[in-house]
């Protein structure tokens, strides 16, 4: 019983990760139709960044070092994603399959550079001393605190996200952005910058997940690659652009990757992807995916 | 007209002189040509950083004897894998079509050198010796003629272990996590022999390479009766594992795998640390092993790269590449540096080579060309105010089949998740 507590409590930890950094992606598929496959790449950058800016800070026994490491590694994130929409995808705009290319370039050529530049040893973040250790709950027992956290920083991400979008104007814009392009344009939105304003956004989003998943997992080449299937894999079974049917993927995702490891460890991969089988044969727009 | 003609001609004649000159020079040339050694290891994946460290400690060897051997100048080509067999396959190729590379050193884990043994076999006149990988089926079974390996395997590294567990640590049954691949079969191999022969109980948690996040599987260990975790991840999933081990409050006591408890894993910092000093290990390298050679090659690492990003003390799979390249460099020693006749003069030499290894253990290699040489028990202490993996016994030239007869070693079937070699003594 208490076993299977904690199965469910592990899967919706990393559920809430998965959400955290799918929803970056979602959004900015909704709006420019870009499927960025440089996704996971910002998830590193904003890892790699965070974590210099972290270490000589923590290395000081500077409380205040992981918050700051958030912050540099979000920025630089966000940043990566604006360039990358000003530079390389504003020009060839709904060209979906061109732009896609062009991003599994950028992955490439960002992971090779990382590697370079940080070399290959594995890194991770430590929490701020209130948010370390184990929490008791109930039928569980000890917890640790980080990935309860975690859940609570997704909550606020989604929350965040649902405000933005449906109380803002900012969000209207890029509702209504979704829906055409041309009319937006034609009622004097500048469309490009609500682009740019969007890939940041969105980078911003897997910058706070590159964070928070190299504190509860270690940052390492490679992550790359799982976190932009993890993406695509949540996105499709929530449904693209939606930010509920984001988070019910990364549910799912995350139960399911759970679940599969503890009975039947070997194999756990394969029932995510029965998921998505699953999901793409009776539902192809993803569960809450608007046809 | 004329003169335009005659500069042509005066020009075809200076080529053709030149031809002249080079043909005369041509088997000088041949002869002082470089050995092209083409190295494959992983820069990518989860063992970036063994495989940064295995090429250190190969520039460090090559820079001393100033890439020349047998009157000839070695050219090595670097190539890296993420340390997935199809893609250590697809580079081993590229070293050999396109970079035309006589003798491969490579690669690093498990399923990757049985994947380059297999390619090894459709090889005329080209030899591969091992990097770091540490199958047993690489050269157990079907073995091929020029696939040479100078270290020990994963089953060897585990020698003295099992019953190290059960006769001084009194332990009476084990949680053994272990990656689920090639490498850690034949480690959980050579630790469930003895174990189990000894009476001991295993229950086995098996996780794919890649896997980040353990969490589940150790609230199910931390829950059962085991005694003991026997943890056989490394890289980047032996850290996961650790960090979250420690995040659980687990106080089981650790008992690792030979690439767990390496400086790749101690020298990244975090919460693993803490719970692993005093972990018990077994393997073909230590921090601190009381032998001279050792310490000499101890300090020329810590010279040369303790400050370009090198460990505090060579890694293990920076000590088999090394090794292995002993072995290659010796041969081509003995032959002079003549790779004619298909390398038939060079691979004898390589397969009656002599050799020492950096630890100071001698190496010989057995009939399948794999090393019989020495393996170390190991503690992790804190030493000088970091974590060291200390060596506090020695078992001298482990074979293969560690000891047993290899008729009798080869019927227990090759190793595998469901053939994990626990055999009760009764059998």
């Amino acid at each position: 019983m208490d076993l299977a507590a904690t199965i469910l409590l592990n899967g919706l930890t990393l559920a809430a990760l998965y959400f955290i950094v799918a929803s970056g992606f979602s959004l900015i598929f909704g709006l420019m139709r870009v499927v960025n496959m440089a996704h996971g790449s910002l998830y590193l950058i904003a890892g790699y960044v965070g974590y210099a800016v972290f270490e000589p800070l923590y290395d000081q026994d500077l409380w205040w070092a992981w918050y700051a490491g958030l912050g540099a590694g979000i920025a630089a994130a966000a940043v990566s994603g604006a360039l990358m929409q000003k530079l390389l995808l504003g020009w060839m705009q709904g060209q979906e399959l061109r732009q896609a290319l062009v991003t599994i370039g950028v992955s490439i050529i960002a992971a090779d550079q990382l590697l370079a530049f940080y070399g290959g040893t594995p890194r991770q973040f430590f929490a701020p001393d209130a948010i370390f250790g184990s929490t008791q709950v109930p039928l569980v027992g000890g917890y640790p605190t980080f990935r309860l956290v975690q859940i609570g920083i997704a909550v606020v991400v989604g929350v965040g996200l649902w405000l933005l979008l449906n109380r803002t104007k900012l969000g209207m814009m890029i509702r209504a952005g979704v829906d055409d392009r041309e009319m937006l344009g034609a009622c004097g939105v500048n469309v490009p910058l609500v682009g740019v304003a969007v890939f940041a956004l969105g980078a911003a989003l897997c910058g706070i997940g590159g964070i928070v998943g190299s504190t509860a997992q270690p940052l390492a080449m490679g992550q790359d690659g799982r976190f932009l299937l993890i993406s695509l894999v949540v996105v499709i079974v929530g449904g693209m652009g939606s930010v509920t049917g984001t988070a019910v993927g990364a549910v799912l995702v995350g139960l399911a990757e759970q679940l599969g490891q503890a009975l039947f460890p070997t194999y756990s991969v394969i029932l995510t992807f029965v998921i998505m089988v699953a999901v793409l044969a009776l539902r192809p727009q993803g569960i809450l995916g608007r046809a | 007209m004329t003169l335009r003609m005659s500069r042509r001609t005066a020009l075809l004649g200076g080529a053709g002189l030149a031809t002249a000159a080079g043909g005369l020079a041509t088997p000088a040339i041949a002869q002082r040509a470089p050995i092209r050694l083409g190295g494959l290891t992983t820069l990518e994946g989860p063992f970036a950083t063994g495989g940064q460290d295995a090429y250190r400690c190969v520039q460090m060897e090559l820079e001393r004897i100033n890439s020349t051997v047998g009157g000839r100048r070695i050219e090595f080509i670097r190539e890296s894998s993420n340390a997935q067999a199809d893609v250590a396959l697809a580079r081993a190729r590229k070293l050999i079509e396109q970079d035309n590379v006589d003798i491969i050193l490579g690669p690093l884990s498990g399923a990757e050198g049985i994947a380059l043994r297999d390619y090894s076999r459709t090889l005329t006149g080209r030899t591969i010796v091992n990097g770091s990988s540490g199958a047993a089926d690489t050269t157990l079974r079907n073995p091929s003629p020029n696939f040479f390996r100078f270290s020990t395997d994963g089953t060897q590294w585990m020698a003295g272990l099992g019953n190290h567990v059960f006769r001084n640590m009194n332990i009476r049954e084990v949680a053994v996590a272990a990656g689920d691949y090639a490498f850690p079969y034949a480690q959980v191999f050579g630790f469930n022999i003895e174990y189990c022969r000894a009476g001991g109980r295993v229950q086995h948690y098996w996780a794919p390479l890649g896997t980040t996040d353990f969490s589940a599987q150790i609230a199910q260990i931390n829950r059962s009766n085991a005694g003991a975790i026997v943890v056989v991840h490394g890289g980047t999933d032996g850290l996961a594992f650790m960090t979250q081990y420690a995040q659980s409050g687990g106080n089981k006591p650790l008992i690792a795998g030979s690439i767990m408890a390496d400086q790749t894993m101690l020298s990244a910092r975090g919460p693993h640390r803490r719970v692993m000093v005093g972990m018990i290990s077994a393997g073909p390298i230590a921090d601190v092993i009381d032998d001279p050679t050792w310490r000499e090659f101890v300090e020329r690492y810590r010279r040369r790269w303790l400050n370009e990003g090198g460990f505090q003390s060579p890694s293990i799979h920076g000590v088999n590449y090394t090794t292995n390249l002993y072995g290659i460099l010796h041969a081509l020693r003995e032959v002079d540096g003549d790779l004619s006749n298909n390398q038939q003069a060079f691979q004898r030499a390589l397969a009656n080579a002599r050799i020492t290894a950096p630890t100071g253990a001698a190496v010989r290699l057995d009939h399948n060309r794999q090393a019989i040489s020495d393996i170390f028990l190991n503690r992790i202490e804190e030493r000088d105010g970091r974590a060291q993996v200390v060596a506090f016994a020695r078992a001298q030239q482990i074979n293969q089949t560690l000891g047993t007869p290899e008729a009798q070693f080869l019927a227990l079937g090759a190793p595998s998740r469901d053939n994990p070699g626990c055999v009760p003594a009764a059998s």
